[in-house]
Parts: C-alpha cells; sequence; structure tokens
C-alpha cells in the first residue's frame, strides 16, 4: 500500500466538490484541488482578496500583479467574474454564501475542531490571515492533509494539541489513505484506499473511526469506487 | 472646484508626526501604495503604528520601515514571510497584534463607518477571544471587536480625477476600499489622474468624499 500522491489527493477533492458550487481553496496543496476540476466544472472559485470566479494561472510573460490569488501568486479571471473589497470578500465567507471551503490542517479532532494556522514554534513570527474567517463561515469545511505526520504520528486526534482556528467545524477529511465524514456520533468512515484495511488505519488514526455503512474504495489515482 | 491633487508621495505624506497610526493598503504587492513607502522613510517619523494586511515581503515594501526601525506595533493578519519584520519580532522591539483578516478589515470598517465595533464569531473558543468582551446574541456566542482609525491612510488606486474619485484595477482593491473610509488623512497613488467628468460614476468605488490626497508615483 502506497499513500495517495499529492496529485492523487488534489484529484479526489475536487471530483467530490459539488457542482456549481462556490468554493474557496485555501493556501499551499487545497490551491493545487484547481488544477484537477474537470473541464465541464460549474464549480466557481472564490480567493479571500476579492474576486470570484478564479481562473488558471497565466501563460509565462502574461502575469498581471494586480490580479493574484490567497497564495499571492498570479491567476486569471473566468467569463462571468468578478473583484470587490476585502470586507466584501470576507462577508461573504462569514456570512455562509461559500459552499465549501477546502482547508489543510496540522491536526483535526473527533469533534471537527480544526487546527492549522500554527504549531507554536517560537521564533518565526504567528499569521493567521483568513484561514480563521473561512473555517467559521463556509457551510462545508473539508480538510485535506496527510493521514499521519511525516514521523508517522496521527494527525486525527482526540483533542488537538495545537492552537485551535477554530471549534467543531470540520465536516469532511481527505487524506492520503482516507474519506473520513464527521458526524454527532464522530469519525465515520467514507472511502479507504485500495490495499488499506480499517484495522491498519486506525492504528494510524488516535481517534476512534466507525463503519457505520459501505466503505468505498479509493483507487491510486484519486478516483473513488463504490 | 475641489483639486486634492498633490505632486509627489512626499507631499502625500506631508505632516505625518512621530507615534502616528498609518494604514497602508495592499494584499502582498497588489494595491500596495510603493511610492509613499520611500516618502515616510524620507520624512524621518519614528514610533508608528502601522495597520496593514501583511508585513512586508520584498526590498520595496513595509520591510524597508521594518528594516530602518520605525515601526513600534503592527497590526496585521499575516506577518509571513517578511524577513525585516521576524529579526524584529525575535529582537523584540517591535509589538505585533495578529488579527483574522476579516476581522481585520471590518474592524476598519466599522472606524470608517462610524461604528463602536461589531459582534464577531470569528476566534469564538481559540487563542483569538482573549482578553475580549463576549456577547452572546441570539443564542450563539460572539466576540466584540474594536474599531481602527488612522491618522493617515495610504492606499493604491488605478484611476483618480482631481476631486479625488478613484477607481482600482482588479484585485488590486482588496483593503484600498475600506481603508479610504477611515483615516484622517487619505493619500491615494493612482496610476493616472483624469479630468473630471471622465470616470464612468458606476465605475468610481471610493467617492471623493473620502480622499484628502492623489498623487502619481514618480519615475
Amino acid at each position: 500500500m502506497r499513500p495517495l500522491s499529492r496529485d492523487a489527493l488534489a484529484r479526489m477533492v475536487a471530483l467530490h466538490l459539488p457542482d456549481e458550487g462556490f468554493v474557496n481553496l485555501g493556501i499551499g496543496a487545497p490551491t493545487h484541488v484547481a488544477d484537477y476540476l474537470p473541464s465541464s466544472s460549474g464549480v466557481m472559485l472564490h480567493s479571500e482578496n476579492g474576486v470570484l470566479n478564479v481562473g488558471p494561472k497565466p501563460p509565462e510573460g502574461k502575469e498581471d500583479w494586480d490580479l493574484i490569488n490567497a497564495g499571492k501568486m498570479p491567476i486569471s479571471l473566468k467569463r462571468g467574474g468578478s473583484y470587490f473589497d476585502s470586507s466584501l470578500s470576507f462577508a461573504m465567507m462569514r456570512g455562509g454564501h461559500l459552499d465549501v471551503a477546502v482547508l489543510g490542517a496540522f491536526q483535526v479532532s473527533r469533534d471537527g475542531d480544526l487546527a492549522n494556522w500554527t504549531t507554536g514554534d517560537n521564533g518565526s513570527p504567528p499569521g493567521i490571515g483568513g484561514a480563521i474567517d473561512l473555517a467559521v463561515g463556509a457551510k462545508s469545511i473539508w480538510v485535506m492533509m496527510d493521514h499521519t505526520t511525516k514521523d508517522g504520528r496521527p494527525r486525527i486526534v482526540e483533542r488537538c494539541g495545537y492552537s485551535l482556528t477554530a471549534r467543531k467545524v470540520v465536516t469532511r477529511i481527505f487524506t492520503n489513505l482516507a474519506i473520513l465524514n464527521v458526524t454527532e456520533n464522530g469519525l465515520a468512515m467514507d472511502a479507504l484506499l485500495e490495499g488499506t484495511t480499517v484495522a491498519g488505519l486506525q492504528n494510524l488514526t488516535e481517534a476512534p473511526l466507525l463503519t457505520p455503512g459501505k466503505v468505498r474504495t479509493i483507487k491510486q489515482d484519486g478516483t473513488v469506487v463504490p | 472646484m475641489r483639486n486634492v491633487v498633490v505632486r509627489d508621495a512626499e507631499a502625500a505624506a506631508k505632516d505625518i508626526k512621530d507615534g502616528h497610526t498609518v494604514m497602508v493598503g495592499g494584499f502582498g504587492g497588489a494595491g500596495l501604495p510603493k511610492g509613499v513607502i520611500t516618502a515616510v522613510l524620507d520624512a524621518g517619523v519614528r514610533e508608528l503604528v502601522v495597520i496593514s494586511n501583511n508585513a512586508g515581503s520584498s526590498d520595496d515594501d513595509l520591510s524597508l520601515w521594518f528594516g530602518a526601525g520605525i515601526v513600534r506595533k503592527i497590526i496585521c493578519s499575516y506577518p509571513r514571510n517578511a524577513q525585516q519584520f521576524a529579526e524584529q519580532y525575535r529582537a523584540g522591539t517591535v509589538e505585533l497584534e495578529l488579527v483574522p483578516q476579516g476581522t481585520l478589515v471590518e474592524r476598519i470598517r466599522a472606524g470608517g463607518a462610524g461604528l463602536g465595533g461589531f459582534l464577531s464569531p470569528v476566534g469564538v473558543g481559540t487563542v483569538f477571544a482573549d482578553g475580549k468582551e463576549k456577547i452572546t446574541a441570539q443564542g450563539r456566542e460572539f466576540i466584540l471587536e474594536l474599531p481602527l482609525r488612522a491618522d493617515f491612510t495610504f492606499i493604491k488606486g488605478h484611476l483618480a480625477d482631481s476631486l479625488g474619485n478613484i477607481t482600482y484595477n482588479k484585485s488590486a482593491r482588496n483593503h484600498c476600499a475600506v481603508m479610504a473610509t477611515a483615516g484622517d488623512t487619505v493619500a491615494v497613488e493612482v496610476d493616472r489622474i483624469v479630468d473630471v467628468g471622465e470616470l464612468d460614476p458606476e465605475t468610481i468605488v471610493t467617492p471623493c468624499i473620502f480622499v484628502d490626497r492623489v498623487f502619481t508615483r514618480s519615475r
């Protein structure tokens, strides 16, 4: 069993986004999800710095540094896109107008607590940006991350050890091994990477995993089959 | 007729004083009034309180202010990849008030709109609620967030007319349009100044009532 590559994880998340949904992709790995949206997708991407209907990176030499994304990289605007100020942009977040926010995380708890802004590493200044506003406001908060830390410790935990971004907000967790839904009863297994067992996944997960229904199978390319 | 056009960035920063609170527009480089950065340095002021989304990340932005040691405190959301700031932060010579980005811009909006603050759900149950008043309204817990204003606001627009009406370019609008409402003196760096009447009223984002000085960057 080989965990999903970053590309396959991005494809898996992209395939689950609601068609015609308004979606914000966080900085880092989530930004990469845009590359795997099918060309027929009606998903409209929001960028916190005041852009709706974000298009792909422009060709080299065609960059406009007044048109950038949350990661401060050049983007383009799709037909029907719009610009607005930061206050209106964050009103879209807090006001519950976005269908899904896809965020990276350091840790997620069984209750859906999210820790994604600091590991408390003293020395470098902390930054919060717009992550916390997104985590509170979007209708669904999806986390995409590696299932464990680089040295194999669980990121899906009973209680987050790191300073929280928001409490009880995460609704779905996409990792390089599984898809989990955060439910009232706990973490419910939705899909599992082929070649992985429920017991094997539980060993890498601090919070208990439930299997209330049929578990789908994740293929190595990030597609999911019943 | 009203005419707020000034000669250059130096004139736009005239009368800035030690200890002033200064808002600087921009998200990264977009919307950042770069001409003003050196003008404020040249003015020789110190002990500034800066309100901006970031804390500088290149050699022509707020990094210059931190490098020169003229900032006492910064109120911002994302001071990452900011080498000059980080050095001062580690040395304990600059104070940081870290504010979630949406809360930052809304505090500025409240300051410009004459509001006493607002109730935000952002930060409830986290360190961002520490030391703030909690208010329960309609069964939900909120944090009372207080307004922000500045002695000087420096922002970047695209076009201005001589009355001070402003348009913006794409995502460079970001925090600028809100900051324009919350400064005692608001100075706007623009790409071009046009005659009154040339701007389509439907495209004016910041009406001239908010704007005190307009200038184009000297090259």
